[in-house]
């Protein structure tokens, strides 16, 4: 038997396929895309394809469109999910997980091993990977190129407005007055650093045990700008994108 | 008729109380019967229907058309429920505000008041002025006396003469339906509960909108008893070995956004067994004085304890809020509030707090009347459930 998580997320859907052992047989990230439906039946036929039918595994899914996969066998939040991965992944306990996702932004705090708490950002996508890669074509770069043209920034701006579509003209008009991509780079990470920061202030968690998560956990300017808000050293790991599938995964192997 | 189906007929009349009050009033306006307008439980029930007029609730719950109407006058940045009720009144989309003789607007908060001076260039109103402090030695004179201006400004307008009688009888009806509410409140801390909180919601609407007060006081009180009955036979709307985890409700202005909150709890397996804040259990608990020899003193006496978020500080909220929790149990604790209503988001922060320093689990969640946040909505319901079984 295996034991199929699929986080169904707003930019891409992360695939992690155990075997019997709790073991990663198999991951793939592909994107979204519009039809979420589609997305779900190229991932079994992919499956088909390694070997793996359907009656081969238990399914959980999780993500937005956790409820967009016809074969799944339960659906369980993200925010379970990536608690239950971040365990596993990080081998911790006692921790706050940070997932930076297309369109949420989650700061869960893990006691025990358990979610105990949690906060999400609101409907808008201040602080979360859309507003960067909004950002990222506006300055003509893609989401890594921009991080790390912000790192070597000379003098430091931020960008006051929260909402993607105010920032954006802020950015232009910061691009029409000569502002360097740099220092411009620069602002568009503080401001999403800024933003988890606020979130984590909800979050009253005594611990100082921080892990990343989600899409942008694989750019080390990210990790050093949270780090440098945060006051703690933030970690990931190179699996931290397929936290919540890992988690979902997870949970699978308890389905009877 | 089995038992049943006679709980399934009442929970039809209660939730079908809104759309057949429309007839109703209509009805009743045609008849020479005079209707009142008015927006929440401050405006006194008691006085307007001493005379035996009849009241209705003008707040606004819907999205479209009204709102979007609004928004022409008003700030879009504004709480939905203020736009929607001005919205209904100015395209003329609600019944009641139409069939009402006079319009009674309560200063919850300051965007009320302001929409209220624009709601008097669209009919007739009386502004009842609430004091800001709930204290009774500093604001039960006063707050007396502004109830006694509004019982002047009804003699007055409408020529009759509200007695003492009379308002002793109206106290004696009303506090009636507060008990039945109490109890109906009551079902809620059974285990598993003999009541959804979804029907507990109708309940609480169908009493702005079941006009015959003498009908809902005697299908209310067969609702309880059925439904007591019921839980004993293990026939309850939960299994007898089902235990869903239970959650207390904390809010205002729910009615407007009860599917994408109230119903999403509860279709995630959850049950909702109180309700706190804007029309909660606090209110209901205690009657009006009846051995008071001055009626308008034990009403204005009763009515400064509507635990509103308005008063400050709201003292009587959150001295009982963990009496609440404890006495019915609550796995947790979900506080929604709707968007710009800034008396009860602020104060869902204390919440906050307080469930801290007891370990209980709170959620907060704002929304809008607007669509579009469901799905956001839902993930952070689902989530705080998930992480409450898991407990």
């Amino acid at each position: 038997m295996y034991y199929l998580g699929i986080d169904m997320g707003s930019t891409s859907t992360k695939v992690i396929v155990l075997n019997e052992n709790k073991e990663i047989h198999y991951k793939k990230v592909v994107p979204t895309g519009w039809n979420c439906l589609d997305t779900a039946n190229g991932i079994l036929e992919e499956l088909k394809n390694n070997g793996i039918e359907r009656d081969d595994f238990k399914c959980v899914a999780t993500g937005y469109g956790r409820i967009s996969v016809p074969y799944m066998d339960k659906t369980i939040t993200e925010i379970s999910c990536h608690g239950k991965g971040a365990c596993y992944l990080f081998n911790e306990k006692n921790f706050t997980v940070i997932d930076i996702g297309g369109q949420d932004t989650k700061v869960i705090e893990i006691e025990n091993g358990a979610v105990k708490n949690f906060n999400m950002n609101d409907k808008c996508s201040a602080g979360t990977g859309k507003f960067l890669e909004i950002m990222a074509n506006t300055l003509g770069v893609d989401i890594n190129s921009l991080c790390e043209l912000a790192r070597s920034s000379k003098n430091h701006i931020s960008i006051s407005s929260m909402c993607t579509v105010f920032a954006e003209s802020e950015v232009v008009s910061l691009i029409g007055r000569g502002t360097s991509k740099e220092d411009i780079a620069y602002g568009v990470v503080d401001s999403i650093t800024n933003k988890v920061r606020g979130q984590m202030g909800k979050i009253t968690g005594t611990n100082n045990v921080v892990r990343l998560t989600g899409g942008l956990c694989e750019i080390p300017f990210i990790l050093d700008s949270l780090s440098e808000k945060l006051g703690t050293e933030v970690k990931s790991d190179p699996l931290g994108r397929y936290a919540g599938a890992l988690g979902a995964s997870l949970f699978a192997c308890n389905i009877k | 008729m089995s038992k049943e189906q006679e709980l399934s007929e009442i929970m039809d009349e209660f939730a079908n109380a809104k759309k057949n009050a429309s007839i109703f009033v209509k009805n009743a306006s045609e008849n020479g019967d005079i209707v009142i307008g008015s927006f929440c439980q401050y405006a006194p029930m008691e006085i307007i229907n001493a005379p035996g007029f009849y009241n209705v609730l003008l707040c606004g719950f819907n999205y479209d058309p009204p709102i979007p109407l609004a928004e022409t006058e008003l700030p879009a940045n504004l709480c939905p429920l203020i736009k929607s009720s001005y919205g209904n009144i100015l395209g003329k989309t609600c019944p009641f505000a139409f069939y009402s003789d006079i319009i009674v607007g309560e200063t919850t908060c300051d965007g009320k008041k302001k929409m209220y001076e624009m709601l008097g260039k669209l009919k007739d109103m009386h502004v009842i002025h609430l004091p800001n402090v709930p204290d009774k030695e500093r604001s039960l004179s006063s707050w007396q006396a502004e109830l006694e201006l509004f019982k002047d400004a009804l003699e007055k307008r409408f020529n009759v003469t509200i007695t003492d009688e009379d308002l002793r009888k109206s106290i004696h009806t009303l506090n009636i339906e507060r008990s039945q509410t109490a109890r109906m409140y009551e079902l809620g801390k059974y285990d598993p509960p003999a009541m959804t909180g979804l029907q507990m919601r109708s309940v609480l609407t169908a009493e702005y909108f079941m006009l015959d007060k003498k009908n809902k006081i005697e299908k209310t009180e067969r609702m309880l008893q059925i439904m007591e009955e019921n839980w004993k036979e293990g026939k309850g709307p939960y299994k007898k070995d089902e235990h869903p985890v239970r959650i207390l409700v904390s809010g205002a202005g729910l009615d407007g956004v009860i599917d994408k909150t109230i119903k999403t709890i509860e279709d995630l397996g959850a049950a909702i067994v109180c309700y706190e804040g804007c029309c909660g259990i606090l209110n209901m608990r205690r009657p009006i004085d009846e051995s008071d020899p001055d009626p308008m003193h034990a009403i204005a006496d009763k009515y400064l304890e509507v635990p509103c978020a308005v008063m400050s500080p709201n003292t009587r909220r959150f001295e009982q809020f963990m009496d609440t929790v404890k006495e019915w149990n609550v796995d947790g604790v979900i506080s929604i509030t709707v968007h710009a209503c800034d008396p009860f988001d602020i104060e869902s922060k204390k919440l906050e707090d307080i469930c801290e320093e007891n370990e209980v689990p709170f959620l907060h969640v704002r929304t809008d009347y607007a669509p579009g946040d469901e799905g956001q909505l839902r993930t952070r319901i689902e989530a705080f459930i998930e992480m409450l079984e898991n407990r």
